[in-house]
C-alpha cells in the first residue's frame, strides 16, 4: 500500500505513537518540541486528506483489512476533513504560541506528562472525527475526555480542580447518556457501522428502544457540547484552565461533539424515524435562541475576562446549532462553516488572553486598564478577533453571519424571530467587546502597578497569524464554505 | 433456576446501591461498592459474558477498591452534610430509570436465537473465525482482530488515565513518579497482624500464576490481557497492603513500572505500524506471517502482551501515586 493510502490511519496513529515516547522524557523542552512537530505533522496530514477527500470524495480506511461491519472502518468526508483541519490547527497554533505561558504555567518537571496528555487529546479527538463506527466513537471520547480533563486540571489556580471535577461528572454523564443509546441501537440493528446501521434501522424504527436510543444519543452528546441548558461546566473549566490548553480546547472540543450530534442524528435518526426532522428543529431552536441570547447576556455581565469568553462560546454553540436546526441546506452550511470561523475568532482572542496571561497574574476586565499603551500588538489583536466575533464585513464571521441570515430568510415567521435575535446577540457581542476596548483604551493604569511590556514575539506571531486567517477567510472563505456546503449536501443526502 | 437467580442477584444490585447512595460513611460506601462490582460480575457470568464478569470481578471488585481506599486514607472518612436537596437528583434518576425500563418493552426476549444481534455480524464472527484466525475463544478474536482498533483505544484509556493521576498526583521533580517522604518512613503494611500476613503471601504466587494463565489462556478460554494486567496488579498490590508500601516498590520499581507502561502502549501500536510497513492496513495481522492465520496469531498473542504490560504497569503506578501520596 501506498503512503497515501495509510494516510488516515496515520493521522491518529502518530499522536498516539508519540504520547508515550514524550511521558516520562527528562528534558521538558524536547518533550515540547517532540509534541510540536507531531502535531504540525498531524496538521499535514490534515491537509493532504483534504485534498484527497476534496479530489475523490469520501476515504475509506478498513482497520485490519476487516470490511465493515464486521471490523472498524474510518470514513472522511468533507464534514470530517473540515473538523480535522480545526482540531490539528488548533492543537499546533496553541503549541506554537503556548511555549512561554505553560513555561509559566507548568512546573517544568511536570510538562512531559502534560505534552503527553495533549497529544492523547489530540488523538482522542482526530480519532472520534475520522471513525465511522459508533463504538469506536466512545472510545476515542474516553481518550479526548480522560486527556482533556487532565490538561484543563494542570491550570495554576487550584479552582481548576473543583471546575475539572463538575466538568468531569457531567462529561461522564454524558459519554454514559451515548453509550445507553448505542446499547439500546445494538440491541435493535446487531451493527455498530454507522452506515450500516443507518440501513438495518429502517425496519425497526419507531420500535421503543429506537425512540429512546436517539433521545439518549442527542441529550449525551449535548451534554459533551455544552448546549444550553447543560452548558454549566464550560465556564470554568475554560476559565481555570492553562491559557494555551483553552486555546485549543475552546476552538475544537465541543464542536467535535456537535459533529458526532449532527453525524448520529442525520445518518442514522433523519431519514428513519417518523417526523424526526421537525421534532429535532422544534427542541434544538429554541436551545438555540436560548443558548445565543442566555450566552450573550451573561457575557455582557462578567468581569473575568476569560469566562467572559467562555459565555460567549456557549452562545456561539448556539448559532452552530441554530443553523442545524434549519435542516436546510442553507441552515447546515451555516452551522458547519461557523464552526471554522468561530474556532478562528476564539483561537484569535484567547491567543490574545494568552499574550496578556504571561504579562498579568489576574485576568479581569479592569485590570486591562490602560494595557493598550503599553501591549499595542496583543490589544490590536483583541480587537480584530472581537470583530470576527462580532461579525464585521471582511472577517471570518461576516460569512457564517451572512449564512446564518439568508437560511433564516428561507424560514417564514420562525425565520424572522431568528433574524431579531441575531441582531440583537450580534449588539450585545459589540457591547462586551467593547467594554474591554474601552478599558484598555481609555481607561489610564494604576500608578502604582509594575510597568509591562509587549507579549514576547513568540506569542505574538502566531496570534497575528490566526488574525490575518481571520481577515483572509473573511474575504475568500471558498475553502471553508466549499468543505461546508459539501458537508450540509451530504448530511442532507440522508434524508431521502 | 436461572432467572431465579438472576433476579436475586439484580435484587441485591439494587439494593446495594441504594445502601451506596444513603451512606455518609465512605468507608462503608467503598466497601459496598466492592460488593456491588461482585455481584455485577456474577450478573455477567448468569448472561453468559466470562469475559467481561472476570474483568469487572478483577478490576471493580478488586483494584477500584484499593485505590477509592488509597484516595480515603488522603480525605475525610465521612461526607459532610450538603444542604442540598437530594430531591431533584432523585427525580432526574427516576425518570431516566423509568425511560429505560420503557425502552425494554419492545426488546427482543433475552436469549432469543432471532434477536438482531444473534442475525448480523455475530454469525459470521462464528463462522469465520475457525478459518481466518482459528482460536477457539472467538470473543478474543474480536477483541484482538476484528476489533482491535478498539482495544488500542481502550490501552490508550487506561494509559491516558495512569498519565492524568501521575501528572495529578506525581512528585513535581524530574525524573521521579511518586511523592515520597523526606526519610523513608513509609513501611506500613500488616507486620504486626501475623494471619493476614501468612495466609496472604501463600496466596500471592498463585494469583500471579493465575494472571499469567489467564493472559496465555486468552485464546482458548476467558481471559486476556486486561483480565491478567489486573489480576497480577492486585496481586502486587496484596503485597505492598502486606509488607508495605515501600518494599512493593523495591520489588517491582519505578523503572521497571516506566518500562511496563510505555513498552506496552508502544508494542500493540507498534505492532499496528509493523502491519503497515509489511504492506497490509493498520492492525491486518495477515501480513505478518506468510500464512495469513499465523500472522493473526501472531498479531494476537503480541497485542495482548502489550496490552497486560499496559494494564499491569498503569494500575501499579496508579496505586503507588495514591499511596506515596497517603504516606506523605
Amino acid at each position: 500500500m501506498t503512503l497515501t493510502a495509510q494516510l488516515p490511519a496515520l493521522q491518529v496513529v502518530l499522536p498516539m505513537l508519540t504520547a508515550p515516547l514524550v511521558a516520562f522524557l527528562r528534558l521538558p523542552q524536547l518533550s515540547w518540541l517532540a509534541t510540536t512537530v507531531a502535531s504540525a505533522t498531524a496538521f499535514g496530514i490534515a491537509v493532504l486528506l483534504t485534498q484527497a477527500v476534496l479530489g475523490t470524495g469520501t476515504l475509506d480506511y478498513a482497520m485490519g483489512g476487516w470490511p465493515a461491519p464486521y471490523g472498524i472502518a474510518l470514513a472522511i468526508d468533507e464534514f470530517g476533513a473540515l473538523l480535522l483541519l480545526i482540531v490539528t490547527g488548533a492543537s499546533t497554533i496553541a503549541l506554537l504560541a503556548g511555549k512561554a505561558s505553560l513555561d509559566q504555567q507548568i512546573e517544568s518537571a511536570r510538562q512531559p506528562l502534560f505534552y503527553a496528555g495533549w497529544l492523547l487529546a489530540l488523538a482522542g479527538l482526530s480519532g472520534i472525527v475520522m471513525t465511522g463506527d459508533a463504538f469506536n466513537i466512545f472510545v476515542f471520547m474516553e481518550i479526548s475526555s480522560l486527556a482533556a480533563y487532565m490538561l484543563v486540571a494542570g491550570g495554576p489556580d487550584r479552582r481548576a480542580l473543583t471546575a475539572v471535577f463538575k466538568y468531569l461528572i457531567m462529561g461522564t454523564v454524558g459519554a454514559t447518556f451515548y453509550l445507553i443509546g448505542i446499547g439500546l441501537v445494538y440491541m435493535m440493528t446487531g451493527t455498530l457501522n454507522l452506515a450500516d446501521m443507518e440501513a438495518r434501522i429502517a425496519e425497526v424504527a419507531d420500535l421503543k428502544p429506537i425512540l429512546v436510543a436517539a433521545g439518549f444519543i442527542t441529550i449525551g452528546l449535548a451534554l459533551k457540547a455544552a448546549v444550553f441548558p447543560l452548558h454549566a461546566w464550560l465556564p470554568n473549566a475554560y476559565t481555570f484552565a492553562p491559557h494555551a490548553v483553552t486555546v485549543f480546547l475552546a476552538a475544537c472540543s465541543t464542536k467535535v461533539s456537535l459533529y458526532v450530534l449532527l453525524r448520529f442524528d442525520f445518518f442514522v435518526f433523519q431519514g428513519n424515524l417518523e417526523r424526526h426532522d421537525v421534532q429535532f428543529a422544534g427542541f434544538l431552536l429554541p436551545l438555540a435562541l436560548l443558548a445565543i441570547l442566555v450566552g450573550s447576556l451573561a457575557a455582557v455581565f462578567e468581569r473575568n475576562l476569560k469566562r467572559l469568553l467562555a459565555y460567549s462560546s456557549i452562545a456561539q454553540i448556539g448559532y452552530i446549532l441554530l443553523g442545524a436546526s434549519c435542516v436546510s441546506l442553507l441552515g447546515l452550511t451555516a452551522g458547519i462553516v461557523h464552526m471554522f470561523n468561530h474556532a478562528l475568532a476564539k483561537g484569535a482572542l484567547f491567543l490574545a488572553v494568552a499574550c496578556i496571561g504571561v504579562r498579568l497574574s489576574r485576568l479581569w476586565v479592569d485590570d486591562l486598564a490602560g494595557l493598550a499603551r503599553q501591549m499595542p500588538w496583543t490589544l490590536a489583536a483583541f480587537v480584530a478577533g472581537g470583530l470576527s466575533l462580532i461579525g464585521i464585513p471582511g472577517t471570518a464571521g461576516f460569512i457564517s453571519k451572512w449564512y446564518l441570515i439568508s437560511a433564516a430568510l428561507e424560514q417564514g415567521l420562525t425565520g424572522v424571530l431568528t433574524i431579531v435575535v441575531i441582531v440583537v446577540s450580534s449588539l450585545l457581542a459589540v457591547v462586551y467587546i467593547w467594554r474591554i476596548v474601552e478599558v484598555a483604551y481609555f481607561g489610564s493604569r494604576d500608578a502604582q502597578s509594575p510597568p509591562v511590556s509587549e507579549a514576547p514575539l513568540s506569542l505574538l506571531l502566531p496570534t497575528w497569524f490566526i488574525v490575518i486567517a481571520n481577515v483572509y477567510f473573511g474575504l475568500v472563505p471558498a475553502l471553508p464554505v466549499d468543505l461546508a456546503s459539501a458537508a450540509a449536501r451530504s448530511l442532507l443526502g440522508h434524508l431521502l | 433456576m436461572t432467572i431465579l437467580l438472576a433476579v436475586f442477584l439484580l435484587t441485591m444490585l439494587v439494593i446495594t446501591a441504594v445502601a451506596i447512595v444513603r451512606t455518609r460513611d465512605l468507608f462503608a460506601a467503598v466497601m459496598l461498592l466492592g460488593i456491588f462490582s461482585l455481584l455485577m460480575a456474577a450478573n455477567f457470568f448468569v448472561l453468559d459474558a466470562a469475559d467481561v464478569a472476570l474483568t469487572e470481578a478483577a478490576v471493580g471488585a478488586g483494584i477500584s477498591t484499593v485505590l477509592f481506599l488509597g484516595a480515603l486514607a488522603l480525605t475525610a472518612a465521612r461526607e459532610r452534610e450538603s444542604g442540598d436537596s437530594r430531591w431533584l437528583p432523585l427525580v432526574v434518576v427516576v425518570i431516566m430509570a423509568a425511560t429505560v425500563v420503557y425502552a425494554t418493552f419492545d426488546k427482543p426476549a433475552l436469549g432469543d436465537p432471532n434477536a438482531p444481534v444473534h442475525q448480523h455480524v455475530a454469525p459470521w464472527y462464528l463462522s469465520e473465525t475457525p478459518r481466518l484466525i482459528d482460536i477457539p475463544n472467538v470473543v478474543t478474536a474480536v477483541l484482538g482482530s476484528y476489533r482491535g482498533y478498539d482495544t488500542l483505544g481502550e490501552v490508550f484509556v487506561v494509559f491516558t488515565a495512569g498519565i492524568a493521576v501521575l501528572f495529578l498526583l506525581g512528585s513535581g521533580r524530574p525524573g521521579e513518579l511518586f511523592s515520597r517522604p523526606p526519610d523513608e518512613l513509609s513501611t506500613g503494611g500488616l507486620k504486626h497482624h501475623l494471619i493476614p500476613r501468612v495466609v496472604g503471601k501463600l496466596l500471592i504466587p498463585f494469583i500471579i500464576l493465575f494472571g499469567l494463565y489467564v493472559q496465555f489462556h486468552g485464546e482458548y478460554g476467558p481471559g486476556g490481557g486486561f483480565q491478567a494486567g489486573a489480576i497480577i496488579a492486585a496481586g502486587v498490590i496484596l503485597y505492598a497492603l502486606l509488607e508495605g508500601e515501600t518494599r512493593a516498590l523495591a520489588a517491582l520499581p519505578e523503572s521497571a513500572l516506566k518500562v511496563m507502561v510505555i513498552g506496552g502502549a508502544l508494542l500493540y501500536t507498534l505492532v499496528g505500524v509493523v502491519c503497515m510497513l509489511m504492506g497490509g492496513n493498520f492492525l491486518d495481522y495477515s501480513v505478518l506471517s506468510t500464512n495469513s492465520v499465523a500472522g493473526q496469531q501472531l498479531g494476537i498473542i503480541l497485542i495482548e502482551a502489550g496490552v497486560g504490560l499496559a494494564v499491569t504497569g498503569v494500575l501499579l503506578s496508579i496505586f503507588h501515586a495514591f499511596a506515596a501520596r497517603a504516606t506523605a
